[in-house]
């Protein structure tokens, strides 16, 4: 059995404090291509008070159908990311993974898709979900090839799902099953 | 002339059926009949099926009147015939998302002697237009499972292009089934009035 199931080669999964949340959030909420790249939303940047009262509210239930974490590499220790399972359907062990890397020092080493790897790990061997969905904009490439090398398989897209900068954008859909990672494992 | 002919179109009204507000007094016990029909509920969603009674369904109902309210990204309608107002379904338009024009549409209706009719095809038809010339959205989704091939024919009647395909994603009866997304796009929809 592996007992290492939060770490990975570069990263490792945490859960942290609400100020320490809400500091980082809000810092990486104030770099528009950081939001654009990950949301549909349109670009805000909240404050930390409120990221921090927003967190307070939601780490105080308990998350049935999410389960989210922060990710630190492990040279350094610094927070660089999150990454976590959203829209669980139990019955159907199917989830949507959301993932982000809001240090730009480390985007384009690995990091991002060392997380989505640890990540999966966990959905199909703790979780034991049989599917992973995930939804990402036509224009993040980056994403794109780190998804395709953690193993995901492109499902169809949103046709000009999004609008940005005038004009209208596609949203790939890419899925994995539990029988792919496995495959890939070996 | 035809711009005003167009606005006195009626938005909400069809030829056999209606689109209408809630009617917090009547319509709860016939939901609550719909919502204990399985073939109804694994049709329309993929959360379990779970029967309800009408004090339930009535405070669902108070719950969207609120998140109609507050959000201003939900359009919640009744479908009902239009010769005795009487509920057949509902339709809905949900997670609209302002700054990209896009949004999710559900209709359903409910009970197996109202369906085969026509009603859900009336019913799709006004909900494209109202999203289409009042919301002035650029894309519309829905998604449908594989085993609902009627829904899948109506929608793809109505313009819908399946684009997505979430293999294996419904564990329903000890199998596994894909789930469909299918969309629309305003050009679209105009090309096929014109």
């Amino acid at each position: 059995m592996n007992n290492e199931l939060l770490t990975g080669d570069l990263i490792r999964l945490t859960a942290e404090d609400p100020q320490i949340y809400a500091e980082t959030f809000s810092r990486w909420g104030r770099d528009s291509e950081y939001t654009r790249l990950l949301d549909n939303d349109p670009a805000r940047m909240p404050s930390i008070t409120k990221t921090k009262e927003w967190f307070e509210k939601f780490s105080e239930k308990e998350q049935v159908n999410e389960t989210f974490f922060l990710v630190r590499s492990l040279e350094g220790n610094t927070l660089i990311g999150f990454v976590g399972l959203f829209g669980i359907e139990w019955n159907h062990g199917d989830a949507w993974v959301g993932i982000g890397i809001g240090d730009r020092q480390y985007w384009g080493k690995g990091y991002g898709t060392d997380a989505m790897r640890v990540i999966l790990r966990y959905a199909f061997t703790e979780l034991n979900l049989h599917r992973i969905t995930l939804g990402v904009f036509e224009y993040n490439s980056r994403a794109i090839r780190s998804y395709e090398k953690a193993g995901f398989i492109i499902e169809g897209r949103f046709r000009q799902q999004l609008h940005r900068e005038g004009r209208h954008w596609d949203e790939i859909m890419m899925g994995i099953l539990r029988e792919e990672w496995m495959e890939n494992e070996k | 002339m035809s711009d005003m002919m167009e606005i006195q179109t009626p938005l909400f009204e069809g030829q056999l059926i209606c689109l209408a507000p809630i009617d917090h007094d009547k319509d709860p016990e016939i939901e609550s009949q719909w919502t204990h029909d399985s073939e109804f509920m694994r049709m329309l969603s993929t959360e379990p099926m779970r029967p309800l009674s009408p004090a339930q369904v009535k405070k669902k109902y108070e719950a969207i009147e609120k998140d109609l309210e507050e959000s201003k990204n939900l359009f919640y309608f009744t479908i009902r015939l239009r010769a005795d107002d009487h509920l057949l379904g509902f339709a809905r338009l949900y997670w609209v998302e302002w700054t990209n024009g896009a949004g999710m549409l559900k209709l359903g209706i409910g009970s197996r002697t109202d369906r085969g009719h026509g009603y859900g095809s009336e019913a799709l038809r006004l909900m494209l237009r109202y999203a289409f010339t009042e919301l002035n959205l650029h894309r519309l989704s829905a998604t449908i499972p594989e085993y609902n091939p009627v829904a899948l024919h109506v929608f793809a009647k109505a313009g819908f292009v399946e684009e997505v395909r979430r293999r294996q994603a419904i564990n329903r009866d000890g199998r596994r089934w894909d789930l469909i997304h299918v969309g629309i796009l305003r050009e679209e929809w105009l090309a096929r009035l014109a």
